[in-house]
């Protein structure tokens, strides 16, 4: 049974998350390196440049790296402190079995020991319900060769079709829709392109503290003269000096989208060359925006006709433009929907495949691009391959030497995973790099889920909230102890260097999948001595697909400081802009507009619920926190959940700044402060989701997926709050000293 | 990295960039001179109406007041005009430059007993580096390069002359405004609205 063995207060006081407050020896011990190592941050899809100072196999501060072009040496506050994740009194350094009467509830145990346990419950539960009742998740914090490598694994060595990655939480909807409208799922331009644009629209992301270091690519564009527009509930760090503001209400992007779409139409700001030339489908999606009047949508969005009108019009009548969103749009379940609406706008008036022009994503996990074309998606091989597709088997079946029907069929998306785990489908889990318990939506949902588990093994460099629920943990390896290749959100390809060596007895995270494999009989499908022969195997893997990595080598990517797939053959200079020509990736060339009738959310306020819930993330903050909630100067920015409300909100509940409140939706409750500021709708609450157990956003976040990407509803749910008895003084860290007053913040 | 056409790098701070994620503050702390503490300020104006932020450096007046109001006579300059800390064999710690410096820039640090400031990382600047702020600034609020460089890419004009009562203050780091002599300002005609004025246009829907 996958439960915690022993209570929270006894696996934190053993495990974490405690925090580091200062380099190895201390402040005062000096900074003389042995050496600096050129590698990236292990965090969001940017992936910025920084140099680690590596002494006695310990990190001991960072530098600059002003060469490396995406970011000339900017970092956000993730990007100075990530140095600290390293020498930290949490991370695991033993292999590990669940053990009620250890201190801790684990007993430190022999490598073999532990994969042989892993290996032989492996084989009872595959042998008593069949392959696919042992799933593996897996994250995009991963390389790209460590991602490659997973796919393989799940279905040539345990040889389920249960393989699925936590970018499924992150941002498959844009994956999906710009395969079916674009015929590719990249990023179409490099980011030098953002400074080209004369109009910048930021639809659903809070570019300052989630893409920091983009804001200096759109103040390059403003500097020239660009207008910005921003699309979003709140009025966030970059919305504040933004020209026009749309001021969205949760879950009616795609109205929002379809009148703008109408309004082009109807001024005929079109391209009609690029339209007839190079698209297909327009009078499909003119007609389902026939009726979409932005009074209409004013009625839906709760953004003002007069605001609609005049994006359009700066869309519509601006040489050029970049349309950029993020998980504000593609976490619902109509993402895909919201993302086709967007692409519709950057194909009518001719936004692609120029300078300046796009509709993109902006990618939030640190390989979220690359790590989602390698395999390890339940319904992908190499390349971006449809695993369903005939060829597209038998091609990587000819790579991995192995006869097609050895490769398993589509499996289940993370969140089914769940779901069979939680209905009894599912018996066994290995996961890697993933936090479900407090990334995945309706957390009482997965908690019960996990605790059904007959067996339960996890890879990871610190005991995650899920992993507390493993029966057996294997200490694995932090972004920099290892090297390889990663894709930033450009789709441009970076080399990581390892700066130390895993710590005490945890190993590189490639070498723990292969003695799996090995024990399981697989080792002749992975006869890999180094992560590099991994890398030249995805090449060959990836050769002939849409992510094309075969004339990319370790060599051109270190000298040219990355490179842009595709890269089909060996000596081509890489791709940095796509549909340059207006050719898209469909096998006619041409891109597809897509219909896009509004629908509402799966969940919509009613007298029970009558307040909307979004959620989402702080500049502090990493996600589920694994790593930034054990560092000390990152948690004393933002630490702990707030639930942020507009005055007028919080006057009809009768609860001021820092009163605690209860918010309560159809999945579960959490009581914590009000937040409460004018700089957001008065409908709706924001809470930020990085916390475990009774501080999680995701008790209240609602399971239902997208029916196209399988992308749960993160976004938008309906909640009701009441005053709760006290109230706690809140910090904001920006008016504090963080050297000194933080010091003597006691942490809560 | 910085001088172009001869001219020398100067810091330039542009509050109206600034997006409050502390990458400043973080970094002041990791800086060689001063490692663990940070130097910098960084303020939230009123975050119950805005999220605007500030921040705030050194401005390393040319005459500096934190300088003329030390019974010590503890706070010099460098040639190149860096206003440093307190000398710490000098320091009294009385404080008197944390109350008079008309920017709020000097810390006076209990623990070690000296006021502590930011000298825009001198160490890092002597050697060609920029200041660790502006190296790692997202927003480029906390800027570091050539005049040239600034007025070829960046919109605004730097201003570093300061009227304080009847003190005129001129400083070594820059700030950013729209226009330098703007003139008398009309404060009856008052300015365009601007969707700031009520974000979510609760003023029509009131009723």
């Amino acid at each position: 049974m996958a439960r915690p063995p022993v209570s929270d207060e006894e696996l934190t006081e053993r495990y974490g998350p405690h925090l580091n407050e200062a380099p190895p020896g201390g402040w005062d011990h000096g900074l003389d390196p042995d050496r600096t190592v050129e590698t990236h941050c292990c965090f969001c899809g940017q992936q910025c440049g920084i140099k680690l100072k590596v002494k006695d196999n310990e990190v001991i501060g960072f530098e600059p790296w002003y060469e490396f072009p995406f970011n000339e040496g900017k970092l956000c506050p993730k990007g100075v402190k990530r140095y600290l994740q390293g020498s930290h009194p949490d991370r695991l350094l033993h292999p590990l079995e669940r053990d009620p009467s250890a201190a801790g509830g684990f007993r430190q145990v022999g490598w073999d020991r532990a994969l042989d346990r892993v290996v032989s419950e492996i084989r009872r539960i595959q042998a008593e319900h069949g392959p696919d009742a042992f799933a593996m998740l897996s994250g995009v914090s991963l390389t790209n060769e460590k991602s490659y490598l997973i796919g393989k694994f799940a279905r040539l060595a345990l040889g389920t079709a249960n393989l699925d990655y936590n970018g499924r939480f992150c941002m498959v909807s844009a994956g999906a829709g710009n395969k079916k409208a674009l015929g590719v799922d990249r990023a179409p331009n490099p980011w030098s392109d953002i400074p080209l644009a004369d109009v910048v629209w930021v639809a659903g992301s809070n570019v300052a503290e989630t893409f920091p270091i983009t804001t200096s690519y759109i103040w390059r564009a403003r500097d020239r003269g660009a207008r910005l527009i921003v699309q979003d509930p709140r009025v966030v760090p970059l919305a504040r000096t933004a020209d026009l503001f749309l001021p969205v209400r949760p879950g009616t992007d795609s109205a929002l989208f379809g009148a703008v779409l109408h309004e082009l139409i109807r001024r005929d700001w079109l391209d009609h060359e690029f339209i007839d030339e190079h698209t297909v489908g327009f009078d499909e999606a003119a007609a389902a925006v026939a009726d979409m009047t932005p009074a209409w949508a004013a009625s839906i969005t709760g953004v003002a006709a007069a605001r609609i009108e005049q994006a359009a019009e700066w869309w519509g009548t601006s040489a050029t433009g970049m349309l950029l969103h993020a998980r504000g749009i593609e976490q619902q379940s109509k993402g895909v929907d919201n993302v086709l609406g967007a692409i519709n706008l950057g194909l009518a008036t001719g936004k692609f495949g120029k300078p300046g022009c796009a509709v993109s994503t902006i990618t939030g996990q640190g390989n979220g691009q690359g790590g989602r074309e390698q395999g390890h998606k339940c319904d992908q091989l190499p390349g971006n391959r449809d695993i369903t597709n005939p060829e597209h088997r038998a091609y990587v079946a000819g790579v991995w030497g192995c006869d097609e029907s050895e490769i398993p069929g589509k499996g289940l998306s993370a969140e089914e995973i769940i779901e069979a785990i939680h209905d009894g489908s599912i018996k066994g889990l290995l996961s890697i790099c993933f936090n479900p318990l407090v990334s995945a939506p309706d957390s009482n949902f997965t908690q019960e889920a996990l605790d059904k588990l007959e067996f339960y093994a996890v890879i990871d460099f610190f005991l995650s909230e899920s992993a507390q629920h493993a029966d057996v943990v294997l200490p694995g390896s932090l972004h920099e102890e290892d090297e390889g290749t990663s894709t930033s959100g450009e789709g441009r390809i970076i080399k990581i260097n390892a700066a130390t060596e895993p710590p005490g007895e945890a190993r590189l995270d490639w070498k723990i999948l292969i003695d799996i494999a090995e024990r399981l009989g697989r080792r002749k499908y992975f006869p890999y001595e180094s992560t590099r022969e991994i890398f030249e195997e995805l090449r060959l893997a990836s050769a002939g697909g849409t992510a094309d990595y075969l004339g990319v080598t370790w060599e051109r990517v270190e000298a040219e400081m990355g490179m842009f797939w595709p890269v089909p053959e060996v000596g081509h200079p890489g791709t940095p802009r796509l549909f340059e020509g207006g050719k898209f990736f469909h096998p006619d060339g041409k891109a597809r507009f897509h219909p896009i009738p509004f629908r509402e959310s799966a969940e919509v306020v009613d007298d029970e619920y009558p307040i909307w819930l979004t959620t989402g993330r702080v500049v502090s903050q990493y996600l589920s926190g694994t790593q930034t909630r054990r560092i000390g100067a990152l948690v004393r920015q933002y630490p702990e959940p707030l639930c942020e409300m507009h005055p007028r909100l919080a006057e009809q509940l009768g609860v001021g700044d820092c009163d605690l409140v209860t918010v309560t939706s159809r999945r579960g409750d959490m009581t914590l402060p009000a937040h409460v500021v004018a700089t957001i709708r008065p409908d709706t609450v924001f809470i930020p989701y990085h916390w475990p157990g009774a501080k999680a956003a995701n008790q209240l976040t609602n399971r239902a997926l997208d029916p196209i990407s399988r992308m749960p509803e993160f976004k938008v749910a309906a909640v009701r709050i009441a005053p709760a008895a006290g109230r706690r003084d809140t910090t904001d860290e920006r008016d504090l000293d963080l050297s000194e007053g933080g010091r003597d913040l006691s942490l809560r | 990295m910085t001088s172009h056409f001869g001219d020398s790098p100067v810091f330039v701070i542009d509050q109206s960039r600034c997006i409050g994620c502390e990458a400043c503050v973080q970094a002041c702390v990791e800086c060689g001179t001063h490692r663990g503490q940070s130097l910098i300020h960084l303020e939230t104006i009123d975050r119950a109406t805005t999220t605007q932020t500030a921040p705030m450096v050194c401005m390393h007046c040319q005459d500096p007041t934190c300088a003329q109001v030390c019974p010590a006579d503890a706070i010099k300059q460098t040639e190149g005009g860096i206003v440093q800390s307190a000398l710490k064999p000098r320091c009294i710690g009385c404080s008197n430059c944390v109350l008079a410096c008309p920017f709020g820039v000097p810390k006076y640090m209990a623990e070690l007993d000296q006021m502590m400031k930011c000298d825009m990382c001198t160490d890092r600047t002597s050697e060609g580096l920029k200041p660790m702020c502006a190296s790692v600034c997202p927003s480029e609020a906390l800027w570091y390069g050539t005049r040239e460089e600034f007025a070829a890419g960046r919109r605004g004009e730097l201003l570093r002359e300061f009227r304080f009562g009847r003190q005129d203050v001129q400083t070594l780091v820059y700030t950013v405004v729209d226009d330098v002599e703007p003139g008398p300002l009309d404060v009856l005609t008052g300015r365009a609205r601007s969707w700031l004025d009520d974000p979510f246009d609760l003023e029509e829907t009131a009723s």
